[in-house]
């Protein structure tokens, strides 16, 4: 089913953002925002992106956009170079990859009606003559369960489900092949989550999307993943199948974070043991040295503060970036 | 059976808007027993929040109205309470913890000015005992170096030390009872695995009976031994927590636990997602408030709106389809 080529390679993938001061904007710091993360996403699989917030996520989403310029690294799409594009070239490529935004009231122009925002794009990328806009518009609200009718609105008549919709619909405008849903339905409420969710992965079996699924809702990066990627404090911390690491979880971070989401049963709730992680995430602007996670982990060791964790392959497509694991 | 502590009956609240009326919690009743920790349940607009509120004498008028009901706390009603008589009740004998941290608390004053006020207010401490008590109060809700911190605005303290701060604050007073608003909603789950804890901890401690309104199945499930679903302003089901997981007997509440994936147990096909969205409520409906929606739609549920009918012990629905013989169209 899923072909196993590599459509997009994060390779150290780091961005730091600069702390200025005075009035002649002098850098005293840098926020390290994303510190280092390489990851590759296969053709037609989904990879899920989860974290606490302030941990880089969405970041690391911008960053293999480069609608932020990564400070140092390579994105390779579809063995394409990003970090050396610019202009022309770089939107040209933009086609292919495009974004879901987590609130669909912010990511909607109010000013423009349905109809032209999911229009936009195509004419941008002058992919379809003015004529031919209507009916793809039309297509492609059809496709996301709206009404084509729906084109002469603005966005305001909509419910939050709906916006994200027509979100949706403005990302798959142009076919592309990749798509970075940057926490797509946490600003939704339950029951229409699930709706959001469903859709997506109707259109990415209907068009072999790939996905990048950033959310910080466990249970659902649980349900939508093939693979999952666990962030901490600007590094990847564990990435391995979606079935290994919900049953076989190693870094102690990812098995902290697993056992603290609450599950909706209360007979398991009540038999459940939990491992409560103490204090708070630290600044990114100034990390712990070593280990990011070692002044919260309940089993650091002294090497933990003196060595930064190498991120290696444990078992056949298990990784985990922690000195304690063997 | 203990006592009920609180006895709201019959509650109904409207909110006068530029677009009309609207009907936010339409009759509502419910009895929070001593001790116990009783879950609301509901999406944003069902009217959980405008419940609490109404009760708290926290609604503000206008725009909005109280047009019916009671709420019996300790023989005395809530809703005909004078402001200066509720005012000794709220953050006295009921305590009161809101979703966001930052806005609860007073970013200009210290968090040991604004623990020891309470204190000074409702149960006439000196400033010398209330900064005492004050200090011994973050002690107890895992706030390290609570004297120290006393002098500290709430922007020193991350979201989930806020939090803790706010639960020290409601239960300065011992309070019989806690409401809680959605109060770990805008923290991280590990930080909220934190909250829950402590407030598990706490409870046992003092005693005292909660009400924990939240979205989130999951937190419900762990946290509280009875819990009432609302939806459209109406409460449509009402159980002990594991009965209602187990037996889910609305088609709202079957829909809301088909709709969320587990991060344990076998994994599972496409989610049952509730179709539609929820009511605008600028009508009081005469019908089904989620008849628009329901798989188990009849003709009857548009004529009349089901009333809470027992369906087993302490197990209360209103719907008049039976969901266990028939399945969904």
């Amino acid at each position: 089913m899923v072909d196993n080529h590599v459509l997009l390679r994060v390779d150290n993938l780091v961005k730091h953002f600069p702390i200025v001061r005075g009035i002649f904007q002098k850098q005293v710091g840098a926020v390290r925002a994303v510190d280092g993360v390489s990851f590759e996403v296969k053709r037609g699989e989904t990879l899920g992106l989860v974290g606490e917030s302030g941990c880089g996520k969405s970041t690391t989403g911008r960053a293999i956009l480069q609608l932020y310029r990564p400070t140092s690294g390579n994105v390779y799409f579809d063995g394409t170079d990003l970090t050396k594009l610019k202009g022309e070239d770089l939107r040209k490529t933009r086609r292919k990859m495009q974004m879901i935004f987590q609130d669909p009231y912010a990511s909607l122009n109010p000013r423009m009606k349905v109809g032209d925002i999911v229009r936009e794009p195509l004419l941008i990328h002058n992919v379809v003559t003015e004529a031919e806009a209507n009916a793809r518009v039309a297509q492609l609200l059809e496709l996301v369960r709206l009404n084509p009718a729906f084109a002469a609105r603005y966005p305001h008549e909509f419910s939050g489900g709906q916006r994200q919709r027509i979100g949706i619909a403005r990302a798959l405008a142009l076919q592309p092949s990749f798509i970075v849903c940057d926490e797509p339905i946490s600003a939704l409420d339950v029951s229409i989550q699930a709706q959001v969710v469903n859709l997506l992965e109707e259109l990415q079996e209907q068009f072999n999307l790939t996905y990048l699924f950033i959310a910080h809702d466990l249970s659902m990066v649980r349900h939508i993943s093939d693979r999952v990627a666990v962030m901490y404090l600007g590094v990847v911390v564990e990435l391995t199948t979606r079935n290994e690491l919900y049953s076989n979880p190693l870094h102690p971070y990812a098995q902290a974070l697993l056992s603290a989401v609450p599950i909706p049963d209360p007979v398991a709730e009540a038999t459940r043991k939990r491992t409560i992680l103490v204090g708070d995430v630290p600044s990114p602007a100034n990390p712990p040295s070593g280990c990011r996670f070692r002044t919260r982990c309940p089993i650091a060791e002294a090497i933990c503060a003196e060595r930064r964790p190498e991120f290696r392959e444990v078992k056949p497509g298990h990784f985990v970036a922690c000195h304690l694991v063997s | 059976m203990s006592e009920l502590l609180l006895d709201v009956h019959g509650l109904e609240t409207t909110f006068k808007t530029s677009e009309g009326v609207v009907y936010a919690v339409n009759g509502v009743s419910f009895g929070l027993k001593e001790g116990e920790t009783l879950g609301v349940v509901g999406e944003s607009g069902c009217g959980k929040s405008v419940t609490m509120l109404s009760i708290l004498g926290l609604i503000p008028s206008p725009p909005g109205k109280i047009v019916a009901g009671s709420a019996k706390f300790f023989d005395h009603d809530l809703l005909k309470m004078s402001s200066a008589e509720i005012r000794a009740v709220r953050g006295a004998q009921i305590g009161m913890v809101f979703q966001d941290p930052m806005t609860s608390l007073n970013p200009v004053l210290t968090v040991g000015r604004q623990l020891q006020e309470p204190l000074m207010l409702h149960l006439g401490m000196t400033k010398k005992q209330a900064e005492d008590r004050a200090a011994e109060l973050l002690a107890m809700v895992g706030i390290p170096n609570a004297k120290d911190r006393l002098s500290d605005y709430p922007h020193q303290f991350s979201g989930g030390m806020r939090q803790r701060v706010m639960i020290a604050m409601a239960l300065s007073c011992s309070p019989q009872v806690l409401i809680a608003d959605e109060p770990t909603t805008a923290l991280d789950v590990t930080i909220q695995a934190q909250i829950t804890d402590l407030v598990k901890r706490l409870r046992s401690e003092l005693g005292m009976a909660m009400i924990w309104i939240t979205h989130d199945l999951g937190v419900v499930a762990g946290l509280a031994q009875r819990v009432i679903v609302m939806y459209g302003g109406f409460i449509i089901e009402e159980a002990p927590v594991n009965e209602l997981y187990a037996n889910p007997s609305h088609p709202y509440t079957i829909g809301l636990i088909g709709s969320l994936p587990r991060v344990d147990g076998a994994e599972q096909g496409r989610l049952t997602a509730i179709d539609g969205v929820p009511p605008m409520l600028f009508e009081k409906p005469n019908h089904c408030p989620f008849a628009p929606r329901c798989k188990w739609v009849m003709e009857r549920c548009w004529n009349e709106n089901p009333v809470l009918e027992t369906v087993a012990p302490e197990h209360r629905v209103a719907c008049w389809a039976d969901v266990k013989k028939e399945g969904p169209h």
